[in-house]
């Protein structure tokens, strides 16, 4: 039971919250309702929204070029987490052993994601530039012919995830990181007495113990994956000829450009389906590989 | 061409936000003032960009002079941004009471009834025997004029002298072919050298004019029906992809440069491209030169214009009307423009354009209003955005060769079809 006194408590903390609760309401939560309710209309903006029903979700789920963003986004994803999980945790154990200057290269690895995704991504598609990029002539020194990169659509979604793996790195080292450094030095101690090799450890005690980190970097990495829009509106726009096409991309275009608000509401609803169906897969599969501590 | 690539920074989900937000805001907002006594009008406009801000501030101090109780309050925004801010706006019950539209986008406002009948709400403030009688007509929708011709521009084929002549070849005239654009093309690339002959964009606008130079029609006469797969589209297909990777460098190597970057290096010889450029290439180290540009079996040059447009529920559409006059076909309107290429006013007495002719480079300036004889406008439809962009895929997947012409046409047609 609430006394009066615990009435005036939970009142003073509504108090609090409420700042922030506002613009979770107005900016997150009521738009995302409003959504719902656009997702089951034909509207272009100028003239007022037409109810439909189901209609928007069966015509995104039938639609070719919907099939073809959800396939490209997942290649996207295969090609991606890989990539920037493996990546991180090699440069995470790196950088948490005591060498000189590993404050330094923690900084300068996470430069990047600190800095903007239209930057990154045209300094990108420099490097990657088939007339005179960089990666080109590197490769062209070692007497290899350098793909079209993002001109050549096979290799514009490689283009992309490269950039994207660079610009991530930072982020998914720092979670693993701080994760590395609450695994307690006793374990190790307690391993080198058992005349553990340092491979050893790092198999029997790091990585287990790193697992509720790499959970973690996985899922939010996944959900970004899914999201992945910024780089390829800036380095390809989704060509050539939808080479690389994507779900945002494909919802930001309904939206914005062809003012068809309600498919494009749909995409993202289903979008959000997905990425749902994922994460609470992710999390039911984490018993069998996830170690927690105790 | 206009360079479309909106902001890059929407990565929620609900896309709803937006227009939502607007909703919320419109409930708060004031009623616009009323009508006796000052009047404010807003123009919201994507044409005055960062170059021409001043000129347009010039043309509103000069009209508010002449109708000291008006006051036009202007805000600008990019194109890439334009629109979409514009159609927030007017879902949100808060449009201004005046702004601009390309003829592109004209239909999908037009149909919706968001524009205000301009010759019924005021017809004392508009007069449109000024007007060129083409650019007129563009804005009239179902017999209702719903627009003022603002400016025109069109396409011409600009051309590096120097490159010529060290190829010795003869300047284009306007008697020019394709075939004769080939032959020259050809002798002028030398793509070891990084030289192209030409530059052509391969997209739905050049398309849709190289169909009507070959004499094809992009949509049946009653528009239920896209028939840009016939004899004509397939030859306008072939003229533009076949160029490519040939005498006209393809995305690789061009590398990321732009068109307009390596024609102002001197690496390509003829670029097909709009009067817009002219500004842009006073300072470059190689004489160039325009021409009306080749036709096919008949001439046919792009006409783009944008027209001043004010909103159906603005609460004072004598005041827009008077201000969509004034901005579209004033003295100072038309002098600014030709005098500081801001795009040409749609005006019909060529007198006043005399001043923009005798403006060198280029000599052969005469070549803009040539174009102007037979000029042809985008096809459009309420769903323009679309049809344009599926046009210009599948032109780009018989560039990678990922189908040949004729099949990208048809399903390219097949694709337009559902959106009619």
């Amino acid at each position: 039971m609430v006394g009066d006194r615990g009435w005036k408590k939970v009142g003073l903390v509504a108090l609090f919250l409420l700042p922030a609760l506002i613009p979770l309401l107005v900016f997150r939560i009521f738009p995302m309702l409003a959504s719902l309710w656009v997702s089951m209309t034909k509207w272009n903006l100028l003239r007022p929204p037409e109810y439909l029903g189901i209609e928007n979700y069966v015509e995104v789920l039938t639609d070719a070029k919907f099939h073809k963003a959800l396939l490209n986004t997942l290649y996207y994803m295969v090609g991606y987490l890989p990539l920037v999980l493996v990546g991180a945790i090699a440069i995470a154990v790196l950088l948490n052993s005591k060498l000189k200057g590993a404050t330094f290269f923690r900084g300068i690895y996470f430069l990047p994601v600190v800095t903007s995704w239209v930057v990154v991504a045209l300094l990108w598609k420099w490097l990657l530039s088939p007339q005179g990029g960089m990666v080109n002539y590197v490769l062209g020194l070692v007497g290899i012919d350098g793909p079209g990169w993002w001109t050549d659509p096979n290799w514009a979604m490689p283009s992309i995830i490269i950039a994207s793996v660079w610009k991530d790195l930072g982020f998914n080292m720092l979670i693993l990181l701080a994760g590395l450094q609450s695994i307690p030095d006793h374990l190790y101690e307690a391993a080198t007495i058992d005349g553990a090799t340092r491979w050893e450890k790092l198999r029997y005690v790091t990585l287990p113990l790193l697992t509720p980190s790499i959970l973690f970097a996985m899922i939010l990495a996944m959900i970004g994956a899914f999201q992945v829009f910024d780089q390829v509106w800036v380095m390809t726009e989704g060509g050539p000829a939808g080479a690389t096409t994507v779900v945002m991309e494909q919802v930001v275009k309904n939206a914005f450009k062809y003012g068809l608000m309600g498919e494009a509401s749909a995409m993202s609803w289903v979008l959000f389906a997905i990425i749902l169906l994922f994460t609470v897969f992710q999390l039911r599969f984490q018993k069998r590989w996830v170690h927690y501590g105790d | 061409m206009h360079i479309t690539k909106p902001a890059a920074r929407w990565r929620m989900a609900g896309v709803g936000i937006l227009a939502t937000t607007a909703l919320l805001l419109a409930g708060c907002s004031a009623g616009p003032a009323e009508s006796d006594g000052p009047v404010t009008i807003e123009f919201f406009n994507f044409t005055a960009g960062a170059d021409h801000e001043a000129q347009l501030q010039r043309i509103v101090d000069a009209f508010e002079d002449e109708n000291p109780n008006i006051t036009v309050k202007v805000q600008n925004a990019p194109y890439e941004d334009y629109f979409t801010s514009l159609k927030t706006r007017i879902a949100g019950n808060t449009a201004p009471d005046t702004f601009e539209l390309n003829y592109e986008n004209f239909v999908s406002f037009a149909s919706s009834g968001a524009l205000l009948d301009l010759e019924t709400a005021a017809p004392d403030a508009i007069d449109k025997s000024v007007y060129f009688p083409k650019a007129y007509d563009a804005f009239n929708f179902d017999g209702v004029q719903l627009g003022l011709p603002e400016s025109f521009s069109v396409v011409v084929l600009i051309y590096n002298k120097d490159l010529f002549d060290a190829a010795g070849l003869d300047y284009p005239t306007a008697d020019w072919t394709w075939a004769d654009e080939k032959a020259a093309a050809e002798k002028l690339t030398n793509a070891g050298a990084g030289v192209f002959g030409e530059y052509q964009p391969v997209q739905f606008f050049e398309f849709y004019k190289s169909l009507a130079q070959s004499g094809g029609e992009f949509f049946n006469d009653d528009m239920t029906k896209a028939t840009f797969n016939s004899e004509a589209g397939i030859a306008a297909a072939h003229h533009l992809v076949d160029k490519v990777g040939n005498t006209m460098p393809n995305e690789a190597q061009m590398g990321g440069i732009g068109d307009d970057v390596l024609f102002q290096q001197g690496k390509i010889a003829m670029w097909h491209n709009g009067i817009w450029q002219f500004n842009n290439l006073l300072d470059i180290p190689s004489k160039w030169d325009v021409v009306v540009e080749p036709g096919n079996t008949q001439h046919a040059s792009h006409f783009f214009a944008n027209a001043g447009v004010a909103s159906a529920s603005t609460k004072h559409p004598v005041e827009s009307a008077k201000w969509l006059q004034y901005l579209a076909s004033s003295d100072l309107t038309v002098d600014i423009r030709l005098n500081e290429d801001w795009e040409l006013p749609a005006v019909a007495d060529k007198a006043l354009l005399e001043p923009y002719l005798s403006i060198t480079p280029p000599e052969n300036r005469q070549a803009v209003f040539d174009s102007l004889d037979s000029v042809v406008v985008p096809p459009v439809i309420e769903r323009q955005q679309e049809l344009q962009d599926i046009v210009t895929l599948y032109l780009q997947k018989a560039v990678l060769g990922e189908l040949s012409v004729e099949d990208a046409l048809n399903q390219a047609v097949q694709e337009v079809n559902a959106l009619l």
